[in-house]
């Protein structure tokens, strides 16, 4: 197991397995995606409150969700890179930055185009919303952060710390709409009980979550590929590449 | 349903298709922009190869 990820993480080995993978995930990613627009704009009935409003929870719901595990996903690794010094861990949580901000302003503006019809307005600053909008504010502050540094051994280990302290937030935005009074609803699928949503709305949902994962895998592994060889350029093994 | 409703979302296509519109055009760019840095960095290690190995 430990001998598994010793030889993952070594440059040579993540570009070549990462390569075969990518194709993959990305027509997975695809496939996913194209059902999970069918379950959620066609099969799926219109919502007895809220008419065909309510579709956008497909797209809105999986991208928070995407948000979330994407930031503490980083934060993680970033744990991982800050104690074992692995390389590769940075490169992975440097090619996740962008992506993250990108599921967090799609939550907060698709979660606006929701508001606007179903509450009346396109945002409030209850606890729900400006949570997630802090959340923003990281992703974007570790972005500018680790490319105002030179040096990438600082810049991860600066980038990584501001990671950690954020992850309080992660908590925060999942209990907000329990701890304190909001527009926002209550969780709906995470649940203890049995989930409040209908099966044929919560098939597309899962559907899409499903997508939006494998999707991230692709973006973040690209990225990731990217990243690699521009480090190690110099190496003996990317001479033998053909590229 | 016709094609017309199923655009019309029941009245709500205005919050509706903006929401899936947006949301595939920030992925989209997201996927774009990988895809334009691995062949940025591909190319320009095959303009400059490393001269002489460090390991």
């Amino acid at each position: 197991m430990w001998r598994f990820f010793h030889k993952l993480a070594s440059p040579p080995y993540f570009y070549s397995l990462s390569g075969k993978f990518i194709p993959w995930l990305g027509a997975l990613a695809a496939l996913a995606l194209l059902a999970g627009l069918y379950l959620g704009l066609v099969v799926a009935p219109p919502d007895y409150q809220q008419g065909q409003s309510y579709r956008i929870m497909f797209v809105h719901v999986p991208a928070a969700w995407m948000s979330l595990a994407l930031y503490t996903f980083m934060a993680a690794v970033s744990a991982i890179h800050l104690i074992w010094n692995i390389k590769l861990a940075d490169v992975m949580v440097r090619s996740s930055a962008a992506l993250g901000a990108s599921f967090t302003f799609i939550a907060l503006a698709t979660g606006s185009l929701w508001g606007k019809p179903m509450w009346g307005t396109w945002w409030v600053w209850d606890a729900r919303l400006t949570s997630e909008l802090i959340l923003l504010f990281l992703y974007l502050g570790y972005i500018a952060l680790v490319s105002s540094i030179e040096d990438r051994r600082v810049a991860a280990r600066a980038g990584g710390l501001l990671l950690l302290v954020g992850v309080v937030n992660i908590p925060i935005i999942h209990y907000s709409v329990e701890w304190w009074n909001t527009l926002h609803q209550g969780p709906t699928v995470t649940r203890f009980d049995k989930p409040a949503i209908h099966l044929s709305m919560l098939t597309p949902l899962l559907v899409m979550m499903v997508a939006f994962k494998l999707f991230a895998a692709t973006v973040i592994l690209i990225n990731a590929r990217a990243e690699v060889l521009e480090r190690e350029r110099r190496s003996a093994w990317v001479k033998e590449l053909e590229l | 349903m016709t094609l017309e409703q199923f655009f019309d979302m029941g009245g709500y296509a205005r919050y509706v298709w903006p929401s899936y519109g947006l949301a595939l055009l920030v992925l989209g760019w997201n996927l774009f922009a990988a895809l334009q840095k691995i062949s940025q960095v591909k190319a320009q290690t095959r303009r400059h190869p490393a001269r002489g190995s460090q390991r």
